[in-house]
């Protein structure tokens, strides 16, 4: 099953490892907006609302909002267990960097190809940030553990 | 990064966890944007906010037996007894907030409780590197002052405070502090009010850069300074901008842009600032809330609001607010105008910002504030936004319209 495995170098922000299944939003992310105790998107029109955030690797462009209320709310989403394993972004700034930090979320950016283009919401990502690799399993763990047939 | 041997030491936690887990920060944010090494700063405005986050850092850095090695003053949490007079505040409440307050005390923060602590406090000087996080601090310090800063999160700012050092990238540079869109202002700006509405308007046409504003004719004052950069920072993610003639890194617009010519321009006229004011106009009728001092009032403003209210009274059915300094509300009382507001039927409150749980009594009201700022927050069911003379005049008649 190694075809559908990439393995791709990132640059490390927050170190840590986290793994899980891929959230990908095209749009900036607000974690205030975000139900704390569910991690369920609250946000309007935002194309995660919805979508739950708690416990996948999240895939986005960068965070958004004022300082106080991003730290917070994923601070908050942390504190009861349902924040993202790990975060993929393509442009950080101060305020996402704390985020992650006190929340101890693992962050890169700079993946060796475009995040929006090798990751799919669905498939299976690990993030080994203190390494500085992120693997990709398309499709999700199923294609590990129940290989099709062919 | 580069690190010496001293924040080598600080990192592997050899000075302690609280110094180790500032350090760790720091080194996050250099490693992110790239800065070869850290640069010491002298001073710090953390932009504390009383929420669970800033509780938990805060107390990892004083448990961890951090303590500031600059002055590093602090954003408004809210005033816990004054609030528990009035409204009984649950102990389960006050908890949080008790604890910021004793944590950035433990940590050897200046207790400013403020979040404009540049004109009072803790001022930096022209070409000082620090560390200024709170919307209207970081473009203040770096346009008005000279200073340096980047756009600091709370923690980042109190992590520079307790090291004394800063990752140097960004706005550290003199190369990042030039102009990037050039705005015409054809409007004529009248008073602080119409600093907010530009403010409001070009931070959300420019969003991320460096605006440099041409057409302003007369200098203006500390209070206007203050409302445009709060307002180019909330409604934007504007760290700094140049008013040549005015502001100080730039004398000229040629200066301001340097060997870059602007990529963008913009023209500002009567029309772009009535159109602002309108779109923030989301109800009209009745009020039950007067919101003043987003950001926090000068001595100057509190005055002006005394001025206004004396001998008016304030309709029954309306709550009148003003929040400010500790030490200008000192001042204030000196100088009677805590007690002209008073008779009047309002409050002159220090240490509280508007986004603070205390106001929570007010969540189904309708209010009217001189700051989009405040309105945002969305503390109150809606709040109108008008200037300081129209706040005053609702606040008597108990509507706005």
């Amino acid at each position: 099953m190694k075809g559908l495995e990439t393995t791709l170098r990132c640059h490390k922000i927050v170190g840590g490892y986290g793994e899980g299944e891929a959230l990908v939003s095209k749009e900036p992310v607000c974690f205030y907006l975000t139900d704390p105790k569910t991690g369920i998107v609250r946000e309007r029109g935002h194309e995660l609302e919805g979508k739950n955030i708690s416990n996948k690797v999240l895939v986005f462009p960068s965070g958004k909002a004022s300082s106080v209320v991003q730290i917070d709310g994923l601070f908050k989403l942390s504190s009861n267990n349902v924040a993202p394993k790990a975060m993929v972004v393509r442009d950080v700034e101060t305020v996402l960097i704390v985020s992650a930090f006190i929340a101890k979320v693992p962050l890169v950016d700079r993946l060796e190809r475009d995040p929006f283009e090798i990751i799919r919401t669905g498939d299976f990502v690990k993030v080994n940030a203190d390494k500085g690799i992120v693997t990709v399993i398309k499709g999700g763990l199923k294609n590990i553990a129940c290989p099709r047939e062919g | 990064m580069y690190l010496t041997k001293e924040e080598e030491r600080i990192l592997n936690g050899e000075l302690g966890e609280g110094m180790q887990k500032a350090m760790e920060l720091l080194v996050a944010i250099g490693d992110a944007y790239d800065a070869e090494r850290m640069i010491p700063t002298s001073r710090a405005h953390a932009a504390s906010s009383g929420q669970e986050g800033d509780m938990y850092f805060v107390e990892l850095l004083a448990n961890g037996g951090a303590f500031c090695r600059v002055p590093t003053s602090t954003n408004p949490v809210y005033d816990i007894e004054y609030f528990d007079s009035i409204f009984k505040i649950p102990e389960e409440e006050a908890e949080v907030p008790r604890r910021v307050k004793e944590g950035y005390k433990r940590v050897g923060a200046m207790l400013s409780w403020c979040c404009i602590p540049y004109i009072t406090e803790n001022i930096p000087l022209y070409g000082e590197t620090v560390a200024f996080s709170e919307s209207s601090a970081t473009p203040y310090v770096n346009s008005v002052i000279g200073a340096r800063t980047n756009r600091e999160a709370a923690q980042s700012a109190l992590a520079a405070g307790v090291i004394g050092k800063t990752p140097e990238y960004g706005l550290h540079f003199k190369e990042n502090r030039r102009g990037t869109v050039l705005v015409k202002v054809e409007a004529a700006l009248k008073d602080a009010f119409d600093y907010t509405l530009l403010g409001q308007y070009i931070g959300k046409q420019i969003g991320y850069g460096i605006p440099v504003f041409i057409g302003i004719s007369k200098h203006p004052t500390a209070e206007e300074l203050i409302n445009l950069c709060a307002m180019l920072n909330t409604s934007g993610a504007i760290p700094m901008f140049h008013i040549p003639g005015f502001t100080v890194e730039a004398s000229t617009v040629k200066e301001a842009f340097g060997s870059s010519p602007p990529q963008d321009k913009i023209t500002v006229t009567d029309n772009e600032l009535k159109q602002t004011l309108e779109e923030l106009q989301t109800t009209s009728g009745k009020i039950s809330l007067v919101m003043l001092g987003c950001p926090h009032y000068t001595l100057k403003q509190v005055g002006d609001v005394a001025r206004l209210l004396k001998g008016k009274k304030i309709h029954d059915e309306v709550s009148f607010w003003v929040c400010t300094s500790a030490t200008a509300k000192l001042l204030a009382e000196r100088m009677s105008y805590v007690s002209v507001i008073e008779r009047a039927g309002g409050h002159v409150v220090a240490d509280t910002c508007i986004d603070e749980p205390c106001w929570h009594t007010y969540r189904d009201k309708v209010g009217i504030t001189d700051s989009p700022k405040c309105a945002y927050y969305r503390r109150f069911k809606e709040a109108m936004v008008a200037r300081l003379s129209g706040c005053i005049e609702a606040a008597i008649k108990g509507e706005w319209r």
